[in-house]
């Protein structure tokens, strides 16, 4: 079950253009008991770019798991994951959907592009913590991500 | 986070052939705070005529979510993976890759072929119950499925 406690880091990329839940969900994530590095873009054109390897990310590790919000500025986020859920190289990077939006077409249509699971971030703030938690509990405790190899 | 208490049961499609790992699945989403309906069906032939309603699954309700073994008697569970990821009718349906298997082909197969996600059986009966209780905690209580 603890494999993945020895050994690297696991890369998790956070899209978020909200600097408060930025910061709530690497609190949430601090005491997680496997070893984890949270890198933050904040919009979808740098996310390419960064697991593109592109500009800047040139040197950006290789994700274990993406945290996508939907509304995003210059690239939207349902535009993010269709494009890399077709992408051959990064499609098995699982993608955590966490958004505001409760919309039944974006839940719909966000699993048929082939995001990993759809989650609605509550407004409350300790509700917020505990998703993060849970969230933690299953993709980076039982959940065996794929392995860093392309 | 808590409508699906008051609505519709959950529909839990479970793809398992070993009777004592079916048991310990059922009771522990007996307990669930979620009200839930735990299908089961011991191959992968059984399992696509559940999803297509053939057979004597004419009546068969639409899992909101499908447990899937890998290694089973008549239809691999790859080649199922493969089949639900692809009909457009099933694709959207989470699936949850729940196995002994830790070989690394399987795990990156199962995400190429759109697994959801890929949890492995732990051999030990105590850790089993925690993995089925986080399965439960975050894919009925935390996340948001796709309600058809």
């Amino acid at each position: 079950m603890n494999s993945q406690t020895v050994g690297k880091p696991v890369d998790i990329l956070l899209v978020e253009d909200n600097p408060g839940d930025v910061r709530l969900t690497q609190e949430a994530l601090k005491d997680a008991k496997m070893l984890n590095e949270l890198h933050v873009v904040e919009d979808g054109e740098e996310t390419l770019a960064f697991l593109r390897q592109e500009g800047k990310y040139a040197d950006a590790p290789r994700p274990d798991i993406i945290l996508l919000d939907l509304n995003l500025p210059r690239k939207d986020g349902r535009e993010v994951l269709a494009e890399l859920k077709k992408d051959e190289d990064l499609k098995s990077i699982p993608v955590v959907i966490l958004t505001t939006s409760k919309a039944e077409e974006d839940i719909l249509k966000t699993y048929d592009l082939h995001a990993n699971c759809y989650i609605t971030k509550p407004v409350d703030m300790e509700q917020f913590i505990k998703i993060v938690k849970s969230i933690k509990d299953f993709w980076l405790t039982i959940v065996k991500l794929p392995p860093k190899r392309r | 986070m808590d409508i699906e208490r008051s609505g519709k049961p959950i529909n839990i499609l479970l793809v398992e052939d070993s009777p004592g790992d079916v048991r310990l699945l059922q009771e522990a989403f007996k307990e669930s705070r979620i009200h839930n309906n735990l299908h089961v069906v011991e191959n992968g032939v059984e399992a696509l005529l559940f999803l297509r309603r053939e057979g004597k699954y004419t009546n068969a309700p639409h899992p909101d979510i499908i447990l899937l073994d890998l290694n089973l008697p008549k239809k691999a569970g790859h080649e199922v993976l493969s089949e639900i990821k692809e009909d457009p009718n099933l694709r959207r349906i989470p699936v949850v890759i729940l196995t002994v298997s830790k070989n690394e082909d399987d795990i990156i197969k199962s995400y190429n072929l759109r697994a959801n996600c890929y949890v492995t059986k732990p051999t030990e009966l105590d850790d089993f119950i925690q993995v089925v209780r986080t399965i439960e905690e975050f894919w009925l209580n935390t996340v948001k499925l796709p309600k058809e």
